[in-house]
């Protein structure tokens, strides 16, 4: 049952990529959606009727490769934390490509984009199958592959090539400190395999390694190597540039990719290493403090964003901070619980603002919006759902995960939690600032779009210039905006209905299991919780405010967002002019693009060109072939001049050549 | 009175010359009228004697009295050579028509040069040795100057008469030479004279005598007529000077050291070597310089003569069996690379210059293939053949620890490949120029075969390797 979970995707790439030219585009879609529903339907019935002795299940696929003491195999670990991820990989996956069948349908290269799609979701599952670092690495820069060719998928247009290759080299960065964390605690521990790592880590407690100049607890540089790579693949603070960017792809990768699944691969990676990180409380304390930082500061440039997907997009990097937080505390299953429901209502979110692009014939700009409820009522009320869970309205999903965390922050004594618990507060307030700000945008008010009556157009040409290679590009933008926005078709509601049913009940059904009574029977070890870790039940005692405080915020960020965009739709234009500096600073995202390019790419871009024209060209060439070829033909020149045409000349030579061998002969040589 | 003289290891070269004799009373009875069937006739002679020498089967056997040597490298080398005349026969006829130099005595001038090569080829005494040379030279001075209203055509013919001239007189010098110091003519006699080391006076004759030779393979220094001729003589006698004669005088080279002089090695060996490095140097660099690729084409040819040598430069088996083995490969290269310069013709006149192949893949591309498929086998461009050819002699060098040699050579092959390569950039990525005439049957038959031989050597370059060791094993 879990090979058919696991391959049934690669099955499915394979001949839509493969044959997709072939059988057409119709076919491709039925196959590859077909097959990752089944896969969906398994996980679903694989996560309830799992039931393994010691909570654990080991399944050899093949043996990858032996070379001295490092043997890595092909192999499953099956146990709550990979059920868990197995359904929201594939649920998530398996709607997006129903999805994508309505959202995809003009365009010419759908079997290329569910191919694509399908490849990502079987790179996804072997990531979260694993059962060793280098399997984990091998899916995990797989989900990398497919999410640089899904971004890049409309590679016409030059702002999607770039935003795939700013994925693509970001994430490498931190690639590179998994890839090093894994050679790590390759040296440490002599395996790669978590059944021979975990259990002797306590060990190593104590042992020590030097790197660039220091003297580290081992355990600590494995664990920090390791997170670097979850910050990357997680879009944490410092390297977050690339997510934002990422929603150059369609929409329903950005809900796949870039909200449900592969972004949470960081949050899976530090949960499933839970027997390593428990041991370093340092590196959980940096997990903490990167998880808040960038929890506050994605909030904060959501604030401002006018693109509704960026908007998302800077949320679903707020979100993640939490998760982090919450596993920095140790509280794993709360982190791997909000992954859960952000799984969701996330997607949910990115969908229904695909549905709204669908209906606006893809103008994605929230300020030429407006009004959009009395067109598109589905959606509306599925935004409206997916907006409640994420601000964590009591009882939806977003109000069980998301408070967790919070409680979980206060409780913790770990170094920098009680900034965390700050942070996330605020953090809480704004993320339902942004929510209903784009809600009350797209959906409230009056229209704003050519057509819809009123002629607030003062972006336009502005807009148009941002957005105008992207109607190029799909070319059935014929109807133009003239016409009413429409409701999307069947096979983008259906999906949008399912997740929202998860958006309002995941969190209550489940969360007895993830982070309530039923924990022990429902995790079944697979977390690692040291003796003295208490935070589940500590997050329970915390004081009454603490609780209170995220509805509060909730509360708060809906009121402050009513007044400025329904009541006094003025006030925000005021408050960005009085406050300039602020609001360019939110408004360009803190302005990391700008310090990465003055720091890494214009040093790098001059040290390429450096070696480029200096040390390739001047020098490399200059002696190597250009140099050789320039002296080649020098003796040939003179060579040529040799062969003058004169008789007397050639019997000459001829007669040097005779006397100078003969001289040789006689005197040097042989004798 | 004499005894009468063993004949029998002669047979194939005495009914040439009877044949040749006839052919000369019937052309001299019937003049020009009779020179399409002298054509035919002498191919038909050529094509019997080449017959008969591989019936031979390579037997030892000696006649006139030891100066005449029939062995298994007489024999393939012979078969190489006839194989040459009437590969280059095959394709003068028409060329030379439509030039109007059609004269008879072409024929009968390359059937006599062919006997002169066999009797180099088995020569086994220096007086022999001098016979077929000469036969050999007078008759390509004439077919040289064969185009007489033509001064180029002329001056070439005088230079190389006159420069031959000068050869001869040096090889004869040092024959005379060796025959002082010696006492004998025959190679056995000399071979044995030398045994316990040599007098001066036979290291310098051997000089002279390697500088004679060397003028007919046209190796460094003294090259100098080569390319003037192959420029100025009919494109056609370009290709036969190019194929025959220096198969047969690199067989006579090879026959000369190591069976007369393998005793005093070390000092023919550094002659051969320095001709050896200074023929790879000039022809490499001195070709990218060409317009002409007739005049590419003879540095070429002095480039290869360099290479062979290498191999000869070692002194062994081995070594001899690269040389059998580059000559070989050169052959059929060579002649398909003049055979596609046959086919170079425009509006009904012939064209040399290296630019007038441009674009040529897209005007004639099976004729761009084949010149192409020759140039890569030059420059030796694995698996082609000349990769293996270069393969065997330069693995003999270092097998006889001639390392250097070696690694000049590679460095020389590097040079010279810039101007194969750039006759093969020409024709498949520069705009073409007008395509070039139909051309003649029978050239196009030998380029053909020419490119089916290249590419079954690059396949299977064994069956002619097992066959040049078979030859190399008798002459030691």
């Amino acid at each position: 049952m879990y090979q058919a979970i696991v391959f049934l995707p690669l099955i499915g790439f394979l001949i839509a990529g493969l044959f997709g030219r072939l059988i057409g585009a119709r076919p491709s879609e039925i196959v590859t959606t077909s097959f990752l529903a089944v896969s969906a339907v398994l996980s679903w019935v694989a996560f309830f009727t799992f039931d393994a002795p010691g909570g654990m299940m080991r399944i050899q696929i093949a043996q990858w490769m032996q070379a001295g003491d490092l043997v890595v195999d092909w192999a499953f670990r099956i146990d709550r934390l990979t059920l868990v991820m197995l359904v929201v990989v594939n649920t998530v996956s398996a709607l997006v490509h129903v999805y994508s069948i309505g959202y995809m349908h003009e365009d010419p290269s759908r079997p290329r984009f569910f191919a694509y799609l399908s490849l990502f979701t079987f790179a996804m599952l072997t990531l979260v199958t694993s059962d060793n670092l280098v399997q984990m690495f091998f899916g995990w820069e797989g989900v990398g592959l497919a999410s640089y060719l899904l971004i890049g998928f409309w590679y016409e247009k030059k702002s999607a090539r770039d935003a795939a290759m700013k994925a693509f080299i970001v994430n490498r960065v931190g690639d590179f400190g998994f890839a090093l964390g894994i050679f790590l605690v390759f040296v440490l521990f002599g395996s790669v395999a978590f059944d021979a790592i975990f259990p002797r880590v306590g060990e190593l407690q104590q042992a020590t390694f030097r790197f660039i100049g220091f003297e580290w607890n081992a355990l600590t540089l494995a664990c920090l190597l390791l997170f670097m790579g979850a910050m990357g693949k997680s879009a944490q603070f410092l390297l977050h540039t690339w997510l934002p960017d990422a929603m150059e792809g369609p929409t329903p990768v950005s809900a796949l990719i870039h909200a449900a699944t592969m972004v949470t691969a960081g949050v899976f990676m530090v949960a499933r290493l839970s027997p390593i990180f428990e041991w370093s409380p340092t590196a959980l304390s940096v997990v903490v403090i990167i998880g808040a930082i960038t929890a506050f500061f994605a909030a904060t440039v959501g604030l401002v964003q006018n693109d509704i997907k960026r908007v998302i997009a800077y949320s679903t990097c707020s979100q993640l901070g939490y998760m982090f937080v919450a596993l920095g505390v140790g509280a794993y299953s709360a982190g791997i619980f909000h992954l859960f429901t952000h799984a969701f209502f996330k997607a949910l979110l990115f969908l229904g603002s695909g549905s709204v692009i669908h209906a606006m014939h893809h103008e994605q700009d929230m300020r030429k919006m407006g009004g959009l409820r009395k067109y598109i009522p589905f959606t509306a009320a599925m935004m409206t759902i997916g907006t409640l869970a994420l601000t964590g309205f009591p009882f939806t999903a977003g109000y069980f995960s998301k408070d967790a965390i919070i409680e979980t922050a206060f409780a913790s004594h770990r170094f920098g939690a009680a900034t965390a618990f700050v942070l996330l507060v605020v953090a809480a307030g704004m993320t339902s600032f942004y929510s209903w700000r784009l809600y009350f945008m797209t959906f409230e008010g009056a229209p704003r779009w050519a057509g819809g009556g009123h002629g607030h157009d003062h972006h336009h040409a502005d807009a148009h210039a941002v957005h105008g290679d992207e109607h190029a590009h799909h070319g059935h933008d014929d109807h133009g905006h003239d016409h009413k926005p429409h409701e999307s078709p069947q096979t983008m509601l259906i999906p949008l209905g399912l997740l929202a049913i998860g958006a309002l009940l995941a969190g209550f059904v489940f969360k007895d299991g993830f982070i309530g009574e039923r924990f022990d029977a429902f995790w079944a070890g697979a977390l690692y919780i040291a003796k003295d870790n208490h935070i589940l039940h500590e997050m329970h005692e915390v004081p009454g405010w603490v609780k209170l405080s995220p509805f509060v915020m909730m509360v708060a960020g809906f009121l402050v967002a009513y007044w400025f965009y329904m009541l006094r739709p003025e006030l925000p234009k005021r408050l960005a002019e009085s406050q300039p500096l602020l609001y360019r600073f939110l408004l360009n995202k803190w302005y990391f693009d700008e310090l990465y390019d003055v720091l890494f790419v214009r040093p790098a871009r001059w040290l390429g060109t450096f070696l480029w024209k200096k040390g390739d060209g001047a020098v490399i060439d200059g002696l190597g072939p250009d140099g050789v070829s320039a002296r080649v033909i020098d003796v040939t020149n003179r060579v040529v001049r040799l062969q003058t045409g004169y008789v007397y000349h050639y019997a000459f030579a001829m007669l040097l050549g005779v006397a100078a061998l003969v001289t040789w002969s006689m005197f040097g040589g042989a004798h | 009175m004499l005894p009468f003289p063993v004949l029998a290891p002669a047979l194939p070269e005495i009914i040439l010359v009877v044949g040749a004799l006839c052919l000369v009373l019937l052309g001299a009875i019937q003049g020009d009228g009779a020179r399409r069937a002298i054509q035919t006739l002498s191919v038909g002679l050529l094509i019997v004697v080449l017959g008969l020498v591989h019936l031979s089967g390579g037997k030892q056997g000696v006649g006139f009295e030891g100066a005449f040597i029939a062995d298994g490298f007489a024999q393939l080398m012979k078969v190489f050579t006839l194989i040459a005349s009437i590969a280059t026969l095959l394709m003068s006829f028409q060329w030379l028509e439509r030039e109007r130099v059609e004269r008879y005595e072409y024929s009968l001038l390359v059937l006599l040069a062919t006997l002169g090569m066999m009797m180099m080829i088995s020569a086994n005494d220096l007086i022999a040795l001098y016979i077929g040379l000469e036969l050999q030279s007078l008759a390509l001075y004439v077919v040289a100057a064969i185009h007489r209203d033509n001064s180029k055509a002329t001056e070439a013919g005088l230079k190389y008469f006159v420069l031959g001239a000068l050869s001869s007189g040096m090889l004869l010098y040092g024959a005379s030479l060796i025959y002082g110091f010696a006492g004998t003519t025959s190679f056995s006699g000399i071979a044995a004279v030398v045994k316990g080391g040599a007098p001066l006076g036979v290291v310098i004759g051997l000089v002279f005598l390697l500088a004679g030779m060397a003028f007919k393979i046209s190796a460094v220094p003294f090259h100098m007529w080569t390319p003037d001729v192959y420029e100025g003589a009919p494109t056609p006698v370009a290709a036969f000077f190019s194929a025959g004669p220096k198969m047969a005088a690199m067989a006579m080279f090879v026959r000369v050291v190591i069976t007369a002089f393998p005793a005093i090695a070390p000092q023919w060996q550094q002659i051969v070597i320095f001709i050896s490095i200074a023929s790879m140097a000039l022809g490499a660099f001195a070709a990218i310089g060409q317009t002409n690729i007739k005049r590419l084409l003879a540095y070429s040819s002095i480039a290869n003569m360099g290479y062979a040598l290498v191999g000869l430069a070692a002194g062994t088996p081995e070594g001899v069996q690269g040389v059998i083995t580059y000559m070989a490969i050169y052959l059929v290269t060579t002649l398909g690379s003049f055979g596609c310069v046959l086919l170079m013709r425009r509006d009904g006149q012939a064209v040399e210059t290296i630019g007038d192949l441009a674009g040529l893949s897209r005007t004639r591309p099976w004729l761009a293939f084949s010149l192409a498929a020759m140039m890569f086998s030059l420059a030796g461009i694995p698996p082609l053949a000349g990769f293996w050819a270069k393969f065997y002699v330069f693995g003999a060098a270092i097998n006889a620890k001639l390392f250097a040699l070696a690694i000049i050579g590679v460095v020389t092959s590097v040079v010279g490949a810039y101007y194969y390569l750039r006759i093969v950039k020409l024709m498949y990525f520069d705009e073409p120029k007008p395509a070039f005439d139909r051309g003649d049957a029978s050239v196009n038959g030998v380029v053909i075969v020419c490119t089916i031989f290249v590419a079954l050597l690059s396949i299977a370059p064994a069956a002619l390797f097992n066959a040049a060791a078979a030859a190399a094993r008798s002459l030691f």
